[in-house]
Formats: C-alpha cells, sequence, structure tokens
C-alpha cells in the first residue's frame, strides 16, 4: 500500500472539520477491531493520537490514519483484507444479527 | 481554496487539442494571472509569458502504486513557482495550468497535489479538464486504457475538433463518454474556444443529475477487450451516512481495490444540513467538503463509482454491511469493549 497515502499526510481525509474526535476515534476503534476479528489482528486506541495494532506472536504496529492501519493490519494477518470478500461481508452480518 | 492557487489540470490523449485550449483559453481576459506548465514546447507554442516546460520525471515509491507516484519534476516546478513568485521573480499569478502528456497518467499529478503537505498548503486543484478528440475518440477509447482513464478522473470532458467530425459519430462518443464517466459534463469545442468559466467550476459542481437517470449500471461502450471492463455506478442510499463506517469502509476499500476504483465521487447525507462532497481518484481521495445546503430537492447520499472489474453489488452489499456494524459501534455504550 502507499507510504505516500498515509505517512506524508498530515491530515487524513477521513478527518476532516473534525470528525476524527474522541468519539469517532472510539466508534473506529470498535468497527475495525469487528472486522479483524476473523484474521488474528486487534486494535487500540493510544490516546487519542494513534491506533495500535496487535496480532497473536506479540507484534504490534502503531499507526496514525485508516489508511495506513489496513495495510499494516494486512501485513500482519498475513492474507487479503478485501471488504469485498463475500465471506467478510457475511461475517459482519452474522456478527451484526 | 480561496487563498490558495487553483490548478487545472489539462489532460488527453496525444493530439486531442490540450495546446489548441490552453492556448485559448490563455487568451481570455479572465486567465491573465496564469503560470503554464507543459511537457513539451514549440510543436504547438502557447503564447505567454510564463510557461515552463517539465520533464516527466516520477518517484516510484517503494510501494510501487502508481497512482501515488510523485511527479517529481511538478513538485519541483510547483516549488519553484512559489519560490520565484515570492521573491518577485514573477509576475503575480492566481491560478497553474498543467498540461500533462498524452500517454500520461492524471492520477500521479492529482497525488502530488493531494499528499504533497507543502503544494497542498498552497495550491488547490480546481478543475481537471480532459480532451477527446471527436474523430479517433472512440478509437482511442477502445485501444489505449491511458485514455479511458483519463475521462474517468475528468471534472469537465472536452470533445474537441467538433468541426470536422460528422454530428452522428460526436452524439455517439459523447453517450460513450457520458456512461464512462456520469459526473462530468461533456462539452464540444472547437478551436480550444470555450468559456474558462465552463470550464472551472468542474470541482465546485456536485453530482450531475445526469448521472443518477437511468444510470444505476451505465456500463461503459467498447468492444470489451480494452475499455470494456470500466464501468460506472451510482448508490443511492436512502438512509443518512455515519461518516465513521464509511471512513472505515471506504479507506478499506481503496486500500484492497484502489487500483481498479478509478474514481468516486458523491454527495453524502451525514446528518447535517447539506452534504459532504466526496471526491477521489484510485487512492488519492480530496479533502471532503461540507457545502451548506443541497443543490436540490434530493438530500439523498448519492455516490458514483467508476471502476474496473467491480460490480455495484458487490460495492453495495459491503458498504450496507459496514453501515450496520456502524449502528452496532454507537449502541454499545461508550466504556465497554466490544469483541
Amino acid at each position: 500500500m502507499c507510504p505516500l497515502c498515509g505517512a506524508l499526510l498530515a491530515e487524513h481525509w477521513s478527518d476532516a472539520d473534525g470528525a476524527g474526535a474522541r468519539r469517532g476515534r472510539v466508534l473506529r476503534t470498535r468497527m475495525v477491531r469487528r472486522v479483524l476479528a476473523g484474521f488474528g489482528v486487534t486494535l487500540s486506541d493510544w490516546g487519542g493520537t494513534a491506533y495500535v495494532l496487535h496480532d497473536g506472536k506479540g507484534r504490534a504496529e502503531v499507526v496514525h490514519d485508516l489508511t495506513t492501519l489496513w495495510s499494516e493490519a494486512e501485513r500482519l494477518a498475513g492474507r487479503p483484507l478485501d471488504p469485498l470478500d463475500p465471506a467478510l461481508v457475511a461475517a459482519l452480518r452474522r456478527s451484526d444479527g | 481554496m480561496a487563498d490558495r492557487l487553483g490548478v487545472v489540470l489539462v489532460t488527453g490523449f496525444l493530439g486531442s487539442g490540450k495546446t489548441t485550449l490552453i492556448s485559448a483559453l490563455l487568451a481570455h481576459p479572465g486567465m491573465g494571472e496564469t503560470a503554464v506548465l507543459v511537457n513539451e514546447l514549440g510543436e504547438a507554442a502557447i503564447d505567454h509569458h510564463l510557461v515552463r516546460r517539465v520533464d516527466e520525471r516520477t518517484v516510484v515509491l517503494g510501494s510501487g502504486c502508481i497512482c501515488c507516484t510523485l511527479r517529481g519534476d511538478l513538485q519541483d516546478e510547483l516549488r519553484d513557482l512559489l519560490a520565484r513568485r515570492a521573491r518577485g521573480e514573477l509576475a503575480p499569478f492566481r491560478r497553474v495550468v498543467i498540461e500533462t502528456t498524452g500517454l500520461a497518467d492524471p492520477a500521479p499529478v492529482l497525488s502530488t497535489l493531494v499528499g504533497e503537505p507543502l503544494l497542498r498548503h498552497h495550491y488547490a486543484v480546481e478543475a481537471v479538464v480532459t480532451t477527446v478528440d471527436a474523430v479517433s475518440g472512440s478509437q482511442t477509447l477502445d485501444r489505449h486504457p491511458e485514455s479511458v482513464k483519463q475521462a474517468a478522473v475528468a471534472d469537465t470532458l472536452l470533445v474537441t475538433k467538433v468541426d470536422t467530425a460528422a454530428p452522428a459519430d460526436i452524439a455517439a462518443l459523447e453517450a460513450r463518454l457520458r456512461a464512462l464517466n456520469p459526473v462530468a459534463p461533456v462539452r464540444q469545442v472547437a478551436f480550444g474556444a470555450i468559456a474558462p468559466d465552463d470550464l472551472l467550476r468542474g470541482r465546485t459542481r456536485a453530482v450531475p443529475a445526469a448521472a443518477l437517470a437511468g444510470g444505476e449500471d451505465a456500463a461503459g461502450h467498447g468492444d470489451g477487450r480494452h475499455a470494456g471492463d470500466v464501468r460506472a455506478f451510482t448508490l443511492v442510499l436512502d438512509e443518512p451516512l455515519d461518516w465513521d463506517a464509511f471512513a472505515v469502509w471506504l479507506t478499506m476499500l481503496l486500500h484492497s481495490r484502489g487500483l481498479d476504483v478509478l474514481r468516486v465521487k458523491g454527495l453524502l447525507d451525514v446528518g447535517a444540513a447539506g452534504p459532504v462532497v466526496l471526491d477521489g481518484v484510485q487512492h488519492v481521495v480530496h479533502r471532503p467538503r461540507h457545502l451548506e445546503a443541497w443543490p436540490d430537492d434530493d438530500h439523498r447520499s448519492r455516490i458514483v463509482f467508476i471502476t474496473r472489474g467491480i460490480e455495484r453489488e458487490a460495492v453495495l452489499a459491503s458498504l450496507e454491511a459496514f453501515a450496520a456494524l456502524g449502528r452496532t459501534a454507537r449502541a454499545t455504550p461508550t466504556g465497554r469493549r466490544s469483541a
């Protein structure tokens, strides 16, 4: 995934107009955690300034925005993260059902 | 945008009339304070005092992602323009017109403008204008994927040289372009004669109603071998969007499928008085803008996707699943950890 889209951006597009405020970060963390539940990776919010990804092998990665989050999560998961994957969509529906 | 310098990107296939268009635009009184960056000088000279030549020079980042490639040449030139302007070495200019080469992928240019902090601070993309030759345009779309990409990223599509083509051929080309890129108005032009205002409202324009009229799955024309897997479709959502769920979903989608999402543009109902304008090209997403009011009585979210090999149904099912995820996340009391 592209370093440009994440690392060099002082402000990620998804945080425009303060949308990434505390409540939003809590919600995003919850949602991402659900998505990653089947991939052996979890996420926590680090003081409202960064996210931390963890895998079952004790590895951790600090990321600052959603774009870099997905690329690092995919690396830790060791398999593609595709929101159009019918299996993932079905799993999310079940978890919300 | 008000205090940043506008950038007009003029792209289009070889010989499609980019230089003619720029020359004609610069002759317009409203385009006086404009700097121009072109790839080639000489063939069709642009008579203007602020023309600079840039060598197409790209910096491929470690990821190898094409759309996020930095155009090092543009970085240097745009920075240099700022520095010389500040030192008083150049006449003040309010706008920069960039002409790409005919074979150029416009995405790295946008990536450079949006992703580079210094440039993003001083410049704002004002419009992406794509020229398409009225006579050869259809054949070019069939044979050259670059031209399909150039059409997909446009805010305005200009069918050029209409004085040399049959009306029926022009009409067929226009229909094809509308199917390929429903968010860009298609205009005809001969000898580059068009008022700047008709081009420069591109990014501020809302998603045209035409994008919604029967265009739920407006597959691009073509012979199916080259450009046939590019399609445009619109999602219209009755319920307001949860911005956080949408951000989680779209960032994941672009991470995974960004190279095949040639364009995403829409008006989003996020529960505010006016909509949020979303505009992205592959992995590059412009800063969303809040509008104070909706442009019409339809206050539903409408998002146009131009994709390569991605089906509307798959995108809609995925978005709905993430929207449900958002509702669940909001229903969970703060302080309680979800699974």
